[in-house]
C-alpha cells in the first residue's frame, strides 16, 4: 500500500530548511555567468599534479570559476588562518590530498579541515567507467559518510606506557544528521536503497545508537529500502556481489574502508569522484583515500592520475550550478576512459598526467 | 637471525583495502589489529569465494559470524577456512588445523584431499557455492571420499 509522496510539504520543507534560502528551481539570469571564486589547496605529493589538471581543463573550457590559490602542507602545524577564511568566502574549495605524517601525535590536516568546517557528509561515487573492465558489472554506489566524529575524533591517550586507549565517540546528532543527507541525497537522486553499515553486534552502544537514527529517518521515507549490514560482511559483499548496493551510509572509518573498498572494485581511487560537503560549505576532492598523495615515483615520474579529482571538479561545477559545463567535463572525461589510448598506470597504461590532460582537453566540446 | 628474510612494510587500512582488491596478490602475510582484521579476512573470504571457505586460526575455534539468516536450514556452514590455493569449506575443515596443531599431519592431510576431492567433483555443492546440496549430504561425500 504505497501512497504518492505529497509535493508540498516536502517543498515547504525544503524550503523552510535552507538557510540561507536557496531557490528550489534555478533558471539561469544575465550575471550569473561571472567567474565565481573558488579556494584552491594544490597539497602535497600528487596534489599540485592533479589540481592543476584541474585547472587547465577549466580553462580550456572558459568554465565561469576562477582559483585563489593557497599553498599548504601535511607538515604544517596548524591550517593557516587566511585559508579557512577564504574558503567561508567563497564556500566552496577544491584540493589535493595533504600528507599526515604517521603516528607522532600530529593530527591530520585532512581531518581538522573538515571538522573545522563542519563539513560532516563525505560522499563517494563509485560506479563502473565504460571502457574500464573490472571484475563486476552494473555497480553504482554511492557512499555517504560521517565525516567529523566516531574513530576520528582523535582522542587518544596512553593509560600506562604500553596501553593506549582511543575513544570512538558517536552521537545522536551527528548520526541523525548524516542519515538525513543520505536518505535526502537517495530521494533527490532517484536511488532505490539505504543500507546502513555498522558493527553492532560488537559496539553495541555506539553503533547501537548510530542504527537507531538510520531507523528514524528512514521511517520518514517509506518509498526508500532500507537495510543493515554488519561491516565484516559487507566488505565480502563488496567484493562478491557489489550490484546489491545503492547508497550507503556508514560511520567514520567504516566509511573510509568501505569507500575505498568500493573504489577499487570499480576501476580504483584515481577515477573516483567525491566531496566533503556541510550546511554552508563544500570542499571537493579525490573520492576516496583523499590522504593518500601517492608515491615518491609518481610524483616524479608526474604519472598521476588527475581523473578522480576531474569528475570532483565537475561535481563542483554542478554544485556551483553549472549543470551544463559539468555535463561537458564529464563527456570528455568518460570519452578519454571508453578510447582507452591514454591511461596513467592505475589503469593499466602508461601515460603520464599531462598527456591525459591534453586529451580531456582535445576531447572537449 | 632469521627475520632478516623476512620484508615488512606497513599501509594504511583505506589503501589496503583498495588494493586487495585491485590486486591481492601483493600480499603475502598481514597483521593487524582486532577491528581491521574482521574487515580484511571477510574481505579476503568475499575474494576467493564465500565466507564458507576461509579458516580461521584461532586455536581451531570457528571464528566466522554465526550468519543468522542461514544457521539452522541445513544450508549452509558456521566456520570460516582458508586455503591460498584452493577451495574447501567444511567444518571438519576446522578440524584439519587442529590436527596439524597436535601434529597428526598424515591425519590432516587424508581430511583436506577428502574435501578438495568432493569440491573438484562438483556433484555436491553447498548454496554458497552455486549448489543445492545440504550440508548433511556434503558431508556424506566427504566421508565417502576418505
Amino acid at each position: 500500500m504505497t501512497t504518492a509522496r505529497s509535493i508540498i510539504p516536502l517543498l515547504n520543507r525544503l524550503i523552510s530548511r535552507s538557510q540561507p534560502s536557496r531557490s528550489v528551481t534555478y533558471m539561469h539570469r544575465p550575471g550569473d555567468g561571472a567567474p565565481r571564486p573558488v579556494t584552491l589547496i594544490p597539497g602535497d605529493g600528487v596534489g599540485p599534479l592533479v589540481t592543476n589538471a584541474v585547472e587547465q581543463v577549466m580553462e580550456a573550457m572558459h568554465a565561469p570559476v576562477y582559483f585563489e590559490k593557497f599553498e599548504v602542507h601535511g607538515t604544517m602545524k596548524k591550517f593557516p588562518e587566511e585559508v579557512l577564511d577564504s574558503i567561508r568566502k567563497n564556500k566552496v574549495c577544491i584540493k589535493g590530498g595533504l600528507a599526515t605524517p604517521m603516528g607522532g601525535g600530529v593530527n591530520s590536516l585532512n581531518v581538522y579541515l573538515r571538522k573545522e568546517l563542519d563539513l560532516y557528509a563525505s560522499l563517494v561515487n563509485c560506479f563502473n567507467m565504460r571502457g574500464l573492465p573490472t571484475r563486476h558489472e552494473n555497480v553504482d554506489i554511492v557512499v555517504i559518510r560521517e565525516n567529523t566524529e566516531g574513530e576520528y575524533a582523535g582522542l587518544e591517550h596512553e593509560v600506562v606506557p604500553g596501553v593506549v586507549e582511543s575513544l570512538k565517540v558517536i552521537t545522536k546528532f551527528c548520526s541523525e544528521r548524516i542519515a538525513s543527507y543520505a536518505f535526502e541525497y537517495a530521494y533527490l537522486n532517484n536511488r532505490k536503497k539505504v543500507t546502513a553499515v555498522h558493527k553492532a553486534n560488537i559496539m553495541k552502544l555506539a553503533d547501537g545508537l548510530f542504527l537507531e537514527a538510520c531507523r528514524e529517518v528512514a521511517q520518514k521515507y517509506p518509498a526508500i529500502q532500507y537495510n543493515e549490514i554488519i561491516v565484516d560482511n559487507c566488505c565480502m559483499q563488496l567484493v562478491s556481489k557489489p550490484e546489491q548496493f545503492d547508497v550507503m551510509v556508514t560511520p567514520n572509518l567504516y566509511g573510509n574502508l568501505v569507500a575505498n573498498t568500493a573504489a577499487g572494485i570499480c576501476g580504483g581511487t584515481g577515477v573516483m569522484p567525491g566531496g566533503n560537503v556541510g550546511a554552508e560549505h563544500a570542499v571537493f576532492e579525490q573520492g576516496a583515500s583523499a590522504g593518500n598523495v601517492g608515491k615518491d615515483s609518481i610524483v616524479a615520474q608526474k604519472t598521476a592520475n588527475p581523473v578522480a579529482l576531474l569528475l570532483s571538479s565537475a561535481m563542483m561545477l554542478r554544485h556551483l550550478q553549472f549543470p551544463a559545463f559539468a555535463d561537458r567535463l564529464e563527456t570528455a572525461v568518460q570519452k578519454v576512459i571508453l578510447q582507452a589510448k591514454v591511461r596513467t598506470k592505475d589503469l593499466g597504461g602508461s601515460s603520464t598526467t599531462q598527456e591525459v590532460v591534453d586529451a580531456v582537453i582535445d576531447a572537449l566540446d | 637471525a632469521v627475520n632478516g628474510m623476512i620484508k615488512y612494510e606497513e599501509v594504511v587500512i583505506d589503501n589496503c583495502c583498495m588494493m586487495f582488491v585491485k590486486n591481492p596478490a601483493l600480499f603475502d602475510v598481514l597483521v593487524m589489529p582486532n577491528l581491521y582484521g574482521d574487515n580484511i579476512s571477510d574481505l579476503c573470504a568475499g575474494l576467493v569465494g564465500a565466507a564458507t571457505l576461509v579458516r580461521g586460526i584461532a586455536l581451531a575455534e570457528a571464528v566466522y559470524g554465526s550468519a543468522p539468516d542461514i544457521a539452522g536450514k541445513n544450508m549452509g556452514f558456521e566456520c570460516l577456512f582458508h586455503e591460498k590455493f584452493g577451495k574447501s569449506n567444511c567444518f571438519t575443515a576446522e578440524w584439519c588445523s587442529m590436527l596439524r596443531h597436535l601434529n597428526l599431519h598424515d591425519k590432516a592431510d587424508l581430511i583436506q584431499n577428502a574435501i578438495l576431492n568432493t569440491i573438484a567433483e562438483g556433484k555436491y555443492q553447498t548454496a554458497d557455492l552455486g549448489g543445492k546440496a545440504k550440508t548433511i549430504e556434503f558431508t556424506n561425500a566427504i566421508i565417502d571420499h576418505l
